[in-house]
């Protein structure tokens, strides 16, 4: 039987407002399949979405949902959590979004290894604002801000969630859409930050001036820059250049997290003690 | 029986959150306001609730207004810079209508300004924090005791009118150590208020389907209520919209669930007025200055008076309007350029007022508001 999604959804919202191809659906459908595997009840499931095309991610889930500021959600979703442990906090943010305007926030997220599932929805380019460039945006590439070719350097968030401490980092590409869903439900069960850097596809504002001017002509160019992890590990440092590895890159189940330390503080405040590690 | 305490304004502010059972504080520390942080952060874990450092202190108001989302008594405390990089969501409280109490310890600017001197400079900032149109409660205490009365009066306008309420102290009330007497903890624990909660189906439930004078209804998370929030102009279950209607009469709700309920808010202290001849306008710790002037300058047989608007937002406009139609000579004192003035002006309909402004980071001295008086 096909799997019945309608309880997840704000049924009454669709269609979504996303382009036709857009990975975004595809990223969301894995999440609900993901969310239901883990039996998840969606009363205690809070979804917190920034500024962008992902922004709407909030609106279409069935659960309180929070649609914030340019930047902002990690830093509203950790008022949540930490307000109520005992909850599932799913962050969604773009590039821009989560990795420019809310860098900070994304560091420091990672760094308190707070159990916040933080999924970037990585389209390389502002696709709700017409193409402008983001910090994943490869060097090279049209942008309306950048029309001779981006010369920004090309960001690796995944490298950075891994040196800010997130217990829990991960790439996948929405033309996996099986691998995608098992490594949702990996990372939504891991206890800790579980950042997700998710390629998707913005053939309209981004494939349009870079010749890939359907969904899948940029699915075809997603394919070719990511690697498994396994066989990028095999690649000498030459061929690694401009591809990104995908699969479980981090996970590290020993890593304290912030909700559990706090309890430690919560504690030693009660006791007037140090606080115990 | 009152209690009686040696305590700073910062401290009192605390402890009126504290006892008004806040559960949560987020926050970034900035002088002169850090103390009520150093308070909470202590506090709040020993009571089982959180107060968490954030990296800026655009996130300490956003964890604050996440926590206030969910349904927790929230709070953040800042002072003018921490205020200016706040101001976009702050904004989110006010379409979202999320409870929360900003305290404001005033210090001088613009930009970093001076960081360890008092100032009244941002009464303006105060009555519209962010972009758009938005209606400010803002509160001004005027001494020691109520540093502790108007925080505590601050949560239950919060969750009463469903919007971000600012209390401004300044670097004098906040660090200025003495006595103060305040309500018995029985006292403040019947006053509280909590947020009106909807109770029916689930299915049923419109958070923002309410009257046009009223704010809307935002049930706990994770309690079966599932609705939206957003900062986009929404409709009655909280998703985006753009119809016209809808956007009208969200913002003119917004509006008027304050404006249609003036007296559920407004507050303020008329001292030795009934006899005068003069009148002064003062508020915040600059009012004790003024307060002082008034008493020595009634043992030399000079009727003085003094005006303190505790609500400075919205203003008590009627009677500002009545006293100043009733006082032909007023002296406003105020630790800034003279922005208070404007709203004095906008509603009494007269320019003709005696004025001391201080900008400079030092307060204003009883003997130079008698002089001036003297003068007029």
């Amino acid at each position: 039987m096909a799997f019945n999604y309608d309880k997840y959804l704000r049924i009454n919202k669709m269609p979504t407002l996303w382009c036709w191809g857009c990975g975004d659906g595809v990223i969301l459908k894995a999440l609900i399949r993901a969310i239901d595997e883990l039996g998840w009840d969606m009363n205690d499931v809070c979804v917190v979405s920034g500024i962008g095309c992902s922004g709407r991610f909030s609106s279409y889930m069935n659960c309180n949902t929070v649609h914030t500021t340019h930047g902002r959600a990690i830093a509203y979703a950790t008022g949540i959590k930490l307000a109520n442990p005992d909850k599932k906090v799913i962050c969604v943010t773009g590039d821009g979004d989560g990795l420019a305007i809310g860098g900070n926030h994304t560091i420091h997220g990672c760094r308190r290894n707070i159990d916040i599932n933080h999924i970037v929805v990585n389209n390389f380019i502002y696709g709700l604002t017409n193409s402008q460039t983001s910090p994943t945006t490869p060097q090279g590439m049209w942008t309306v801000t950048m029309k001779r070719g981006n010369v920004d350097p090309t960001f690796d968030a995944c490298k950075l969630a891994m040196g800010a401490g997130a217990s829990f980092v991960a790439r996948e590409n929405v033309r996996e859409p099986k691998k995608l869903e098992r490594l949702l439900k990996n990372g939504l069960s891991h206890k800790g930050y579980s950042f997700f850097d998710i390629f998707s596809n913005c053939h309209i504002n981004l494939g349009r001036k870079n010749k890939m001017n359907s969904a899948m002509a940029n699915l075809d160019w997603i394919e070719e820059i990511t690697v498994a992890k396994n066989k990028f590990e095999k690649l000498s440092d030459e061929e690694k250049v401009g591809k990104f590895p995908t699969g479980i890159l981090k996970q590290d189940d020993e890593a304290a997290e912030y909700t559990d330390l706090y309890e430690k503080v919560k504690t030693a405040q009660k006791n007037k003690t140090a606080v115990q590690f | 029986m009152a209690r009686e305490l040696i305590s700073t304004g910062n401290e009192l502010a605390a402890k009126a959150a504290l006892d008004s059972d806040v559960e949560f504080f987020g926050g970034y520390p900035i002088t002169p306001s850090s103390e009520i942080m150093h308070i909470l952060s202590s506090a709040l874990p020993a009571r089982g609730q959180a107060c968490i450092q954030m990296e800026d202190e655009i996130s300490g108001i956003c964890t604050a207004l996440g926590a206030a989302m969910s349904g927790k008594r929230a709070m953040t405390a800042s002072s003018g810079p921490g205020i200016s990089l706040k101001a976009e969501n702050l904004g989110v409280g006010y379409i979202s209508e999320i409870p929360l109490v900003i305290v404001n310890v005033m210090r001088g600017g613009p930009s970093t300004g001076l960081p360890t001197r008092v100032a009244q400079g941002d009464l303006l900032q105060a009555k519209n924090p962010t972009h758009g149109d938005v209606k400010s409660i803002t509160l001004i205490p005027g001494n020691l005791s109520e540093c502790y009365t108007e925080v505590a009066r601050a949560f239950n306008l919060a969750d009463r009118f469903m919007q971000p309420v600012f209390v401004l102290l300044d670097e004098t009330i906040g660090h200025m150590n003495g006595k103060a007497i305040i309500p018995t903890i029985e006292e403040i624990k019947e006053s509280i208020v909590p947020r009106k909660i909807f109770e029916g189906d689930p299915e049923k439930y419109e958070p923002y389907n309410v009257p046009s004078d009223q704010p809307a209804v935002l049930n706990p998370m994770f309690k079966g209520y599932k609705y939206h929030y957003t900062g986009l102009h929404h409709d009655f279950t909280g998703h985006p919209t753009e119809n016209e209607t809808m956007c009208e009469n969200l913002i003119e709700r917004l509006f008027k669930k304050v404006n249609a309920h003036l007296d559920e808010v407004e507050s303020y202290e008329q001292y030795m007025l009934d006899d005068a001849d003069i009148m002064i306008i003062a508020y915040g710790s600059l009012s004790l200055s003024a307060k002082e002037a008034v008493n020595r300058l009634r043992d030399e047989g000079i009727k003085v008076g003094l005006f303190r608007p505790i609500t400075l937002w919205p203003s008590p406009a009627d009677k500002i309007k009545e006293l100043c139609d009733k006082f032909e000579k007023v002296l406003v004192c105020e630790l800034n350029l003279g922005q208070y003035i404007q709203e004095i002006q906008r509603v009494s309909q007269r320019l003709d007022f005696e004025t001391i402004f201080k900008a400079n980071g030092r307060p204003i001295a009883p003997l130079e508001i008698i002089k001036k008086i003297k003068g007029m």
